[in-house]
């Protein structure tokens, strides 16, 4: 690990300043991904600025009925808010799905949408990765890849975005603030990750230097009945193989509003959009929900060694759905 | 102004304040063992894998190996040392002696200090991965057997004590409930 | 004092560990954890190909960092002597920066010292390594080209009766490929040694499984007298057969205190573990079972590969179960090495049997899947009289008893043996047995007891605790051997001072060092009328162990699971599990307990997580951590049962054996059995992953919906 400053911000303008007038600078929040990239090399900055005091914790509700989670609010607290549990119980299950205990005392949510991927070849410094060395290569679509992307990548990287909690931020709409020395700043959540495209090292739409301030929740009815839920290689304490965050508003038998989103299947969470026009205002039946999945899973393109996901991704759509149709019909 | 590589910091560890002067790259973890002398909390991983690092940070359970000890500046340590008062052990502790919840003991004060931390955010009404229904309009759940395992899971163990460290914490949170 | 009826009885009850109070406060230090003035502190870097030879190594970044003393290579490391070794003979793993050759991915190549570990770390990030990589083979086989009988240090293969004809002679035949992944021993503990040499004496205290084994391998790599190397390693935060071996921490930990003249502590990261040390290797068994229609077995053909490195012999020893568990009139066993650029395998818990029975169980099912019998019913059917293959009796066989009692406890009675007729809601339910046995005996050891003028007792014997309760249990030996309470007792263990002793290892640690400390209890009873203290006795059990003893010994089990499978995305969880145990006569129930419900803890995790994965360009392993190597967590391991059935071993004084491997070795097959009953179909690779199992059901409902 190279040696850094290290600089405790007292206000969003500090923590802004200290990072742009260093060359090298990166924000620290819970340090549950950075520290752990340090110590790997991967990452090797020259200046941490200390954002994990700053005044941006906390859930607040906002006028619309939507909620605004601070950036600096604990992976903990988010999961454990009781307005979170209430309106959108799929974040907080995803949020109680990552991770272990301690890690969600110590990871925020702004760090959250933040991690990078867990591909194997991008931690390891003697192997090429387009994502942490851009045109060196990528390992892992000739390589081991049974855990990667089967939706949306590109020849030039095939990993998947870790985060559990971008999954029903993803599905439930949500947008994320952000502050820079030129003023604030928001971008849905939709347009936040960037395609992979060819420089799949530029992960995300903030600008430089930019400090994310807070993750706003628009009200979204279905989402009081949601789920989610995560397929892993065990039971507990490890990354997606597949998951998937799903809120199901049905009436009278048909579908009113449907929201489903996968993760471990991309590099960034995936919206099934596909699969909810399939199914606004369909019949709620076992035939439609498969069929949603299908038609979502219609462009996947797997690698040699991950074919299971497309599998594993549909049945769990239609796992999901048809579980909480059948918990609403009760 | 130019960038130190080194900060002083204050860290109140089992009750006792140490001033430190630590390289900035030095964890948590390699502070309480390195520089305060504490060498109950133990590096499995070094990557927030397995959990043996586990302490208390102002009452909350964390993984000291991802923790720089510059950023710590100011926080209320407790390790498996500061565990057990001059009462004697706390009965976490003597329910793993008694159920024996260990075996080569490395991962244990991680364990210790993880039930701690685990049974305070169930008292605390947080939900889990393990509890059906997350709303918070319901009774609090039941700490189970799936609770503990699932609330417990950031702690590997490869002796495989899991099974009697489960009895010691569901013990230890029984014997919490009757006497208060 | 009787030498009849002790008037204790510490042997035989629960008690908690001597050592749990140092465990649950922190207090006890482990090998990274003692302090030493001066110390400066090495990081390893290891190499990145799997095979070729080092071109270059610049350090001159390196060593004009802050904090760094030197860097160690090939160029300027101490010269270790080739003649060191390890059970199986020279060992080319322990020759570390002795020339510039890689001979696998993760060699230690080169070793940074500074005065903290937060520079060495980075010094050894800006340390140069360039090689020429040359052509490697890590594509494990049964059919590999370099395929050849492995080494029959463990005995000659079973050769009985005709194979061929009496499969041909079958009513059926099973005739299938098993196969296990690499695997590794991931104690919690890295490995860890501090080292400093003084007066031509080299000391350090180290993580590993035997001081005194340890301290032969560091006297020959250092030319220096046996007794002149002084090993403790008082708490090992465990081994699994990890740190059986003399590993590379304390190897580089001595180099480099004698080249910079201070004490200096290595400690492995977790990656250099799984990369550098304790390799199961992988297995590709091919089995044919042949058994007549009422269930007699006819013959069984056990051919088994495992991989293993040019640099050192090993023996994945299989073939005990096929020889030992069911009598049938041809036995074949073929064990085959293949040598490939991989780290040199060495023992795991339960080495050879664990994969072994994983295959030789999982066809057994299979054959009574085929006849429509009841598994249990199956292997009652064939309980040999005799060593199947040797002809000799067994010294205590309590098989049977471990079945029946087992199925009992399990509730198999009214099993539907029908796979995939259970169903609780979407899940699929099933529930399987396996059987097993594991080698036992004795191997020498000297044990010192000395009768203090206090009225107390000094029991010294080179023994480790790395989690097995030895410390608890030998107390209780020497309590009762000597007539007395365990708080006249004070265990003195973990130190090669302490003399010859064998290490913790092979299931012999407990039966090898009560041996001696019974028969020094002895020697020291006849001296106890001389009123003289303190008086010691010494015994060393070299000349007193018959090598050749006329029976076979082994520990046998029988391991029951219930699992839930998931059908929708393949997830398998073990719900409840029960083994029975055969393990002679035992010392603590509690810790015996702990013990093989811990080995069936590594066994479930094997069955459904564990498995070293390479790059196919590398030939690295690409998941070196625990986020990509996943063992068992809290929430994979439900409640497990395990109970002791009656048992004396005739061949030693206490009538003990061990039961440290034994739980792991019998658990996969009775999960993956669970697996098939559940589903219909079979998983013969392990780890039985989720997409395999989703790629199962897939065929599953293709066939269903094909049949309808």
């Amino acid at each position: 690990m190279r040696e850094f400053s290290y600089r405790r911000a007292s206000g969003v303008r500090e923590a802004l300043t200290l990072v742009a007038e260093h060359d090298d600078a990166r924000y620290l929040g819970g340090g549950t991904n950075l520290v752990d990239l340090m110590k790997h090399g991967v990452e090797t900055p020259g200046r941490l600025v200390d954002v994990r005091r700053l005044p941006l914790g906390g859930v607040r509700e906002t006028p619309d009925g939507g909620l605004a989670i601070g950036a600096t609010t604990t992976n903990s607290d988010a999961a454990a808010h009781p307005e979170v549990r209430r309106r959108y119980p799929a974040l907080s299950q995803a949020v109680l799905a990552g991770a272990s205990g301690q890690l969600r005392n110590m990871a925020t949510v702004g760090g959250n949408l933040l991690q990078r991927t867990r591909c194997g070849y991008f931690a390891d410094l003697s192997q090429p990765c387009n994502k942490r060395a851009p045109g060196s290569g990528c390992a892992a679509i000739t390589g081991a890849h049974h855990n990667h992307a089967v939706l949306g990548w590109t020849g030039h990287c095939a990993a998947t975005h870790p985060s559990d909690m971008a999954v029903p931020l993803a599905a439930f709409e949500a947008v994320v603030r952000y502050e820079t020395l030129e003023g604030p700043g928001e971008i849905p959540l939709a347009d936040f990750y960037l395609p992979v495209g060819d420089r799949p090292d530029l992960e995300t739409a903030l600008p430089p230097g930019a400090l994310i301030t807070e993750i706003v929740l628009p009200p979204v009815a279905a989402a009081r009945r949601s789920r989610y839920r995560k397929v892993r290689e065990r039971a507990s304490y490890a990354f997606a193989t597949v998951s998937v965050a799903v809120a199901l508003d049905v009436h009278d038998g048909f579908v009113r509003d449907a929201r489903i989103a996968l993760g471990g299947v991309a590099s960034r969470p995936w919206r099934a959009r596909t699969a909810e026009e399939v199914l606004r205002d369909a019949p709620a039946t076992p035939d439609r929900f498969r069929g949603a999945a299908e038609a979502e899973l219609a462009t996947a393109d797997p690698l040699p060694g991950n074919a299971y996901k497309v599998t594993l991704a549909r049945n769990l759509i239609e796992a999901v759905l048809t579980e909480l149709a059948e918990r609403d019909g009760r | 102004m130019t960038d130190d590589f080194s900060s002083e910091i204050t860290l109140e560890v089992n009750d006792v304040t140490h001033r430190l002067r630590v390289d900035n790259r030095r964890t948590l973890l390699d502070a309480l063992r390195e520089d305060v002398g504490h060498t109950g909390p133990k590096k499995g991983c070094d990557h927030g894998q397995c959990g043996a690092c586990t302490v208390l940070a102002d009452g909350r359970r964390v993984v000291s190996c991802l923790t720089l000890a510059v950023a710590a500046e100011g926080a209320r340590v407790t390790t498996v040392e500061g565990l057990s008062g001059e009462g004697g052990l706390r009965p976490i502790q003597e329910a793993f002696v008694r159920l024996d919840g260990f075996q080569c003991g490395f991962c244990t004060p991680g364990q210790l200090c993880s039930a701690v931390g685990a049974l305070a955010e169930h008292a605390a009404g947080w939900p889990s991965a393990a509890t059906a229904d997350v709303s918070p309009d319901g009774p609090t759940t039941e700490l189970d057997a799936a609770e503990v395992r699932e609330r417990m899971s950031g702690n590997l163990c490869r002796c495989g004590a899991y099974p009697s460290i489960v009895r010691a914490v569901l013990e230890t949170a029984a014997r919490a409930a009757v006497t208060g | 004092m009787s030498t009849e009826q002790p008037a204790t009885a510490a042997i035989g009850d629960a008690r908690p560990r001597i050592e749990g109070r140092l465990k649950v406060t922190g207090a006890a230090r482990y090998a990274a954890d003692e302090p030493a003035p001066d110390l400066a502190h090495g990081w390893v870097i290891t190499a990145t190909v799997a095979r070729g030879r080092i071109s270059a190594v610049d350090a001159s970044a390196a060593l004009g960092m802050p904090g760094v003393l030197g860097v160690l290579d090939h160029r300027n490391a101490p010269r270790l002597d080739p003649r060191a070794g390890n059970y199986f003979g020279p060992d080319g793993s322990l020759l570390l920066l002795q020339d510039d050759v890689v001979p696998y991915a993760g060699r230690p190549v080169v070793l940074v010292v500074a005065e903290t570990p937060e520079q060495a770390r980075a010094a050894a990030g800006a340390v140069v390594v360039t090689y020429e990589p040359y052509p490697h083979d890590v594509d494990f086989r049964l059919d590999h080209p370099a395929a050849r009988p492995a080494s029959t240090a463990f005995g000659p293969e079973a050769d009985t009766g005709d194979i061929e004809a009496e499969l041909a002679a079958s009513a059926v035949v099973v005739d299938e490929r098993y196969r296990t992944p690499e695997e590794n021993c991931s104690a919690m503990e890295p490995h860890a040694a501090t080292a400093w040499w003084q007066d031509g004496h080299l000391h350090a205290v180290d993580s590993n499984q035997g001081p005194f084994s340890v301290s032969q391998v560091l006297a020959t790599l250092f030319g220096v007298d046996r007794d002149h190397v002084h090993i403790r390693a008082e708490h090992v935060g465990g081994g699994f057969g990890a740190k059986g071996p003399c590993g590379p921490q304390v190897i580089l930990a001595s180099m480099a205190s004698r080249s910079f003249g201070r004490p200096v502590r290595v400690v492995l990261t977790r990656e250099q573990v799984f990369l550098a040390t304790a390799l199961r290797p992988p297995t590709d068994q091919w089995l044919r079972i042949g058994a007549d229609a009422d269930g007699r077995l006819r013959a069984v053909h056990h051919r088994p590969a495992f991989a293993l490195s040019p640099l050192a012999e090993y023996i994945e020893w299989c073939t005990e179960q096929a020889r030992t568990l069911y009598a049938a009139p041809a036995i074949r066993t073929e064990l085959t090495a293949v040598p490939l650029d991989i780290l040199p395998p060495s023992p795991m818990r339960g080495p050879g049997a664990t994969p072994g029975s994983f295959a030789l169980e999982s066809a057994m099912d299979e054959v009574a899947e085929r006849l429509g019998l009841d598994p249990l019913d199956l292997r009652l059917r064939n309980q040999p009289a005799v060593g199947p293959v040797s002809g000799l009796p067994f010294s205590s066989r309590r098989s049977v008893a471990c079945l029946r009692e087992g199925a009992r406890r399990f509730g198999w009675a009214g099993r539907d043996h029908r796979p995939r007729t259970r169903r609780e809601g979407r899940l699929l339910i099933g529930t399987g047995l396996a059987a097993t046995c594991f080698s036992a005996g004795v191997f020498p050891s000297t044990a010192s007891i000395t009768a203090e003028a206090d009225g107390t007792f000094t029991v010294a014997v080179g023994a480790t605790d790395i989690g097995t309760g030895a410390r608890t249990a030998l107390t209780a030996v020497a309590a009762d051997t000597l007539g007395v309470g365990t708080e006249r007792i004070r265990i003195r263990i973990a130190d090669s001072d302490l003399g010859m002793a064998w290490g913790a290892g092979g299931s012999r640690g407990t039966t090898s060092w009560s041996f001696a400390i019974t028969q020094a209890a002895a020697k020291l009873r006849e001296r106890l009328g001389d009123p003289a203290r303190p008086v010691t006795a010494t015994v060393d059990t070299t000349a007193l162990i018959d090598y050749q003893p006329a029976t076979e010994r082994h520990t046998f089990s029988a391991v029951f699971a219930e699992v839930s499978v998931d059908p929708a995305t393949g997830e398998v969880r073990v719900r409840r599990m029960l083994g029975m145990f055969a393990v002679g006569r035992v010392i603590n129930p509690l810790l015996a307990r702990s013990q093989v419900v811990g080995g069936m803890i590594m066994g479930l995790s094997m069955a459904l997580h564990e498995e070293g994965v390479r790059d196919p360009a590398t030939g690295r392993q690409v998941n070196p951590d625990f986020a990509g190597y996943h063992i068992a967590a809290h929430a994979d391991v439900p409640d497990i049962e395990a109970e002791f059935v009656p048992d004396y071993e005739p061949q030693d004084p206490l009538g003990l054996n061990g039961l440290g491997e034994i739980g792991t070795a019998g658990t996969a097959a009775a999960i993956a059995n669970a697996v098939w009953h559940a589903t219909g179909v079979r998983q013969r690779t392990l780890p039985i992953r989720l997409d395999r199992v989703l790629e199962a059901e897939g065929a599953e409902v293709r066939g269903a919906v094909g049949v309808a």
